[in-house]
């Protein structure tokens, strides 16, 4: 880690500073790119490198710090004569673009508290009975809940009524779980060239459909090995007749915590690759 | 020494969440040190005395459920959601997606094998609710202690903070929703 006091010399370094560790980033990057690559944890769910930034899930907010005074003030601001920081706003990660000198607030008990709350919000908009669910300890939302300490729901639960489309051969589509967080969506356009997803309608009636003549699973091109079927962070989207082969206990989550893992890694490296 | 009460009460669950506190074992011993049953599965006692900590297993799924869950909480200092089930309804709340009446004539009506039937109306029954409900819902609720069944390494983590009075917290290995 490189010791900066001046937002100028790092600039030149093209450097960014997340809780105080300097990183260097790539021109056109995101923050959260930049910080996932350096081996620093945002929480995220929409978000995946090398598919298009999304903003829906809002679980990478970080904020964005302006030291304007503190500028070439390092021994002032040592002797505590002038104040550390002045304003910060909040951006998503996933598609702000890093620029030199930024200096971002990421692990913090404000922003994990809000974090949570988003968390909550999904699990109590959406049917996430963890006990019932094939996807359980392998469930980025679940994961995240855990990294952020979630114990509860918290809001009186929608309980809503969602479709269920098991009409294909070897693909599912459980809507009850969806997040709409847009990854099969993307994953379907710029990965597989299929364009097999969509989202329609808005608010709560919002819902992940699929391009085919009956909207149905069954009469769309998808196959079992498309990266839209494996890029699924909840059990939204299920691969038939593999239920439980792992048992609960042993899975991606049960044995590692969410910041270690890329979620690219908990893809099997014989699955979702073409 | 006065010991602590502790009452506990399994509605809409399966008492999985019981059989994981028992899963204690001889730590059951160094806790009923310290602390008592009052209404409880273990003593049949059939109504809640004045109680320090009462743990709540089940979501809400009838009227009866309702009633035994106020009864707690007027009771018990400290309210505890035990498990999935008391926390977000848990696997009973998968009915949720059916209208009550779709789920009473599936299962009286028309389930295989079914003889003679009839949706069971006997005036004894409680009724049920439109929804299977968190108990959060209907009560106020101090803590939750996740699990679908919490472990009985989360039980004993949990009786013991709670007995020496300190902020009970879960340690991120101990938390799991299934």
């Amino acid at each position: 880690m490189m010791k900066t006091d001046n937002r100028q010399d790092q600039a030149a370094r093209n450097t960014i500073t997340i809780d105080g560790q300097e990183i260097p980033f790539q021109h056109g990057q995101t923050i959260i790119d930049a910080a996932l690559e350096a081996g620093i944890y945002i929480p995220h769910l929409c978000h995946r490198s090398g598919l298009s930034p999304h903003g829906s899930c809002r679980l990478c907010m970080v904020d964005i710090v302006d030291r304007k005074e503190t500028l070439g003030d390092s021994d002032r601001r040592r002797e505590g004569k002038i104040q550390e920081e002045t304003r910060s706003r909040s951006v998503a990660a996933c598609t702000m673009p890093a620029t030199a000198g930024q200096w971002i607030r990421n692990n913090t008990p404000e922003l994990n508290e809000a974090r949570k709350v988003i968390t909550q919000m999904l699990f109590t908009e959406g049917n996430h009975i963890c006990p019932s669910c094939e996807h359980s300890g392998n469930c980025t939302l679940q994961a995240v809940a855990y990294y952020l300490g979630m114990l509860d729901g918290h809001f009186p639960p929608f309980f809503p009524r969602r479709d269920l489309d098991a009409s294909h051969p070897t693909v599912m589509l459980d809507r009850d779980r969806c997040i709409l967080c847009e990854l099969c969506v993307r994953a379907s356009r710029e990965a597989d060239g299929k364009n097999m997803f969509a989202i329609a309608g808005r608010g709560t009636r919002a819902r992940l459909i699929v391009n085919s003549a009956s909207g149905m699973l069954a009469d769309s091109d998808i196959e079992m090995h498309d990266l839209a079927v494996h890029v699924c962070p909840v059990g939204a989207i299920l691969i038939k007749e593999q239920g439980y082969r792992v048992p609960i206990g042993q899975r991606t989550f049960d044995l590692h915590q969410v910041e270690e893992i890329d979620l690219g890694k908990t893809i099997p490296p014989e699955m979702g690759q073409k | 020494m006065t010991r602590i009460r502790i009452a506990t009460t399994s509605l809409a669950g399966c008492f999985g969440c019981h059989m994981s506190l028992l899963d204690m074992d001889e730590r059951l011993v160094s806790i009923l040190e310290k602390a008592e049953f009052d209404r409880s599965p273990f003593t049949d006692i059939k109504h809640c005395g004045s109680c320090d900590i009462g743990l709540v297993e089940g979501g809400i799924c009838n009227e009866e459920n309702v009633h035994v869950l106020r009864e707690f909480r007027k009771n018990c200092k400290i309210l505890i959601a035990v498990g999935a089930c008391a926390i977000n309804g848990g696997v009973p709340a998968l009915r949720n997606s059916f209208q009550l009446r779709a789920c009473l004539e599936e299962v009286y009506l028309h389930g295989e094998g079914v003889e003679n039937p009839q949706i069971p109306n006997d005036a004894e029954l409680p009724l049920l609710l439109d929804k299977v409900y968190p108990i959060h819902e209907v009560v106020q609720v101090d803590f939750y202690l996740p699990g679908c069944p919490p472990s009985a390494d989360q039980f004993f983590r949990m009786f013991n903070d709670l007995i020496s009075g300190n902020e009970f917290s879960l340690p991120r290995k101990l938390l799991h929703f299934d």
